[in-house]
């Protein structure tokens, strides 16, 4: 079969199409190479943000200390924050670049271009 | 006060002429929902930046860390870091598997008339929150501004409402992008601009800044005291302070990844990988956005100080008075005009979400069972819409008027978001099993678990002495049911176990069954809506 008629048979057989692609392993090691990034990603940035609040509302004594000059924990924790974020953003754009490379595999396969590459 | 209106008058004809352009060129549904689906990274991020920092960021939450020092930053900390959830979990496989709303991701693999009807009810509901902070927010400014100038409250709302109608109606998704972008852009550089005057006034050393900071002198109470302003907890204090903190991390953490008017931005750009980009767009600016915000809100409390702020417009106007004191009535004007420009782009954005949702959602698919009847009907009903949320908003700003915290009453739509479209948001692109009976649950226990923590705490609920200020007395006169300000700790975990416990109580196989459709597309952007 080639790619145009296997797109052809994306539309006519429907799901059966769709379930084939879900479970090839292309789109297996794709879910998996996504997992291990974005579920540790998610979590550490949920207990470093939670940690925040946490540590100002219930240790405001430890997070009063002064670090520089007047500066306190508290401040350079929030500040820290920014850092964090911006830092797991640059690293997830160069982890979905891997994702892209896997992606357009499985896209070449069910003969569809994606737009723009 | 002529500066002002000379430099708000430029953007307002700049904004009207890229409406016209933008009227020009948009025909059918795809242009004026989603803008043809051409916005490229960068602009999109501009965007998304223009659309969510609102005067709630700007005026609100300046203000409220010019009064309450430290504990009012993690506003903004919020604010930026929930861009992370955006990042990881909803903008491309929302591109890859939508159309125009929030809705289509959810009717997707689950029954599609009861959940477009709930999503557009939380999406309108959303908006109406926000939708009143900015419009207070405009018409605080106008208090202060143009007291002077023969503008009253009520002719400045309506001039803002007017503004965002022709956006809207004329421009749709195209024209919004567009003044979000240079209002993005315009206050960008004037947030930038005030920082640098601000620590030239302390020489550009930081440290004499920060120890200016520690010790700002205010009456409390009728006494004088001394605060370092950096030092948690002079918001949040306990009993119940601490816990509110984590509260209000909930809906942060959450609540933008639910918000409307953000989501509807990634439908704007070509592909999933575009949208990735534009999200990392916006957090650079957002970003320095907050942390310069957090220099002004402790520079208005040491330069101008708490008790000058309160007795000269309140809150918002922490912001506008520190510009006025670094830079005279120039820098002044030109701050609110930017401020004025801030509003407009968010009430637009708000509002073509609204109507995009109530078109696309309600009337086309809940209505008409996703039959089109004459071509352009969806847009039609979405301009018909957007015209009414306007009058509405006009009216509702006009009753309530000028008078409650913008960054509060902004917190309240995130609160909503977090709750009922998050979880369910969530839940449906990840969870194999999810069905339609737990989004109508999430969505529908989020919602009034969110109103229902609202209304029972002490926002609504409390005690007043006799000698209050009737604009200031609490709607309820008794002690609170619930005792947190923030519901997030409340309303999240309710509607994620709502939605779970009505998944496994309710019976749908065709959503299961159409979950790997709905993963590979919201994975690799197969048969994603094109650029046109």
């Amino acid at each position: 079969m080639n790619a145009s008629e296997e797109r052809t048979a994306l539309h006519e057989s429907g799901g059966t199409e769709w379930d084939r692609i879900a479970t090839s392993q292309q789109f297996q090691d794709l879910l998996a190479l996504k997992k291990v990034f974005i579920i540790p990603a998610f979590i550490f940035f949920c207990v470093y943000y939670f940690l925040l609040p946490v540590l100002v509302g219930f240790a405001p004594k430890l997070m009063s200390a002064r670090v520089i000059g007047t500066v306190n924990l508290a401040y350079l924790f929030a500040l820290s924050q920014f850092v964090v974020g911006w830092t797991i953003a640059w690293l997830y754009l160069k982890a979905a670049a891997k994702f892209d490379v896997l992606t357009r595999e499985i896209l070449a396969r069910v003969g569809v271009r994606q737009g723009g590459e | 006060m002529s500066i002002s209106l000379a430099i708000f008058l430029v953007f307002v004809a700049f904004t009207l002429g890229i409406t016209y352009w933008a009227s020009k060129r948009s025909r059918g549904a795809g242009a004026y929902f989603a803008a043809g689906r051409r916005i490229t990274a960068w602009q999109n991020g501009f965007a998304v930046a223009g659309d969510f920092m609102s005067a709630a960021s700007f005026l609100g939450v300046v203000g409220l860390i010019a009064l309450q020092g430290f504990d009012a930053f993690l506003y903004s900390v919020g604010g930026f870091i929930a861009f992370i959830a955006i990042l990881l979990l909803v903008a491309e496989p929302l591109r890859n598997s939508g159309k125009y709303t929030v809705g289509d991701v959810l009717a997707y693999r689950l029954r599609p008339r009861p959940v477009r009807a709930l999503a557009a009810l939380t999406t309108l509901t959303i908006v109406l929150f926000y939708m009143v902070a900015q419009m207070v927010g405009a018409g605080a400014l106008v208090t202060l501004l143009f007291s002077g100038s023969g503008i009253s409250y009520n002719a400045a709302v309506t001039g803002v409402g007017i503004l965002m109608i022709l956006y809207v109606v004329f421009g749709g998704m195209l024209a919004t992008t567009w003044v979000q972008i240079i209002k993005a852009m315009l206050l960008s550089a004037c947030t930038l601009g005030l920082t640098l005057l601000l620590l030239g006034r302390f020489h550009f050393h930081v440290g004499e800044f920060f120890s200016a900071v520690s010790r700002i002198v205010y009456h409390r109470n009728g006494e004088l005291i001394v605060s370092d302003f950096l030092r948690p907890g002079l918001r949040y204090k306990p009993p119940y302070g601490p816990l509110d903190l984590v509260s209000l991390a909930f809906i942060f953490a959450f609540g933008t990844a639910g918000l409307p008017h953000i989501l509807v931005k990634f439908y704007t750009v070509p592909d999933g990988k575009t949208a990735r980009q534009s999200v990392v767009w916006a957090m650079v600016l957002i970003g320095s956005f907050y942390v310069m915000t957090s220099a002004l809100g402790l520079g208005a409390a040491t330069v101008v100080g708490p008790d000058y702020i309160l007795t000269h417009g309140g809150t918002n106007m922490g912001g506008p008075l520190l510009a006025q004191a670094l830079g005279g009535d120039v820098l002044l004007a030109m701050v609110s005009a930017v401020a004025f420009a801030t509003i407009l782009a968010v009430v637009a954005g708000l509002t073509i979400s609204a109507s995009t949702s109530f078109a696309h959602d309600f009337w086309m698919n809940v209505v008409h069972h996703g039959v089109e009847r004459h071509p352009d009907e969806s847009v039609l009903v979405a301009r018909i819409t957007a015209l009414a949320v306007g009058a509405v908003s006009i009216v509702a700003a006009i009753v309530l008027g000028p008078g409650s915290n913008a960054g509060i009453l902004a917190t309240f739509g995130m609160a909503t978001a977090a709750s009922a479209n998050f979880p369910v948001l969530i839940l449906s692109i990840y969870w194999r099993r999810f069905n339609t009976a737990g989004a109508v649950t999430g969505l529908s226990v989020g919602l009034l678990a969110t109103l229902f923590v609202l209304v029972a705490g002490p926002n609504f609920m409390g005690i007043d002495p006799p000698n209050t200020a009737n604009g200031m007395r609490h709607l309820i006169q008794a002690n609170p049911w619930f005792p947190l300000e923030n519901v997030g700790i409340v309303s999240v975990p309710l509607g994620f176990l709502a939605a779970w416990t009505g998944t496994l109580l309710g019976k749908d196989p065709g959503a299961e069954a159409k979950f790997n459709e709905l993963m590979v597309r919201a994975n690799t952007g197969l048969e994603a809506e094109k650029a046109t």
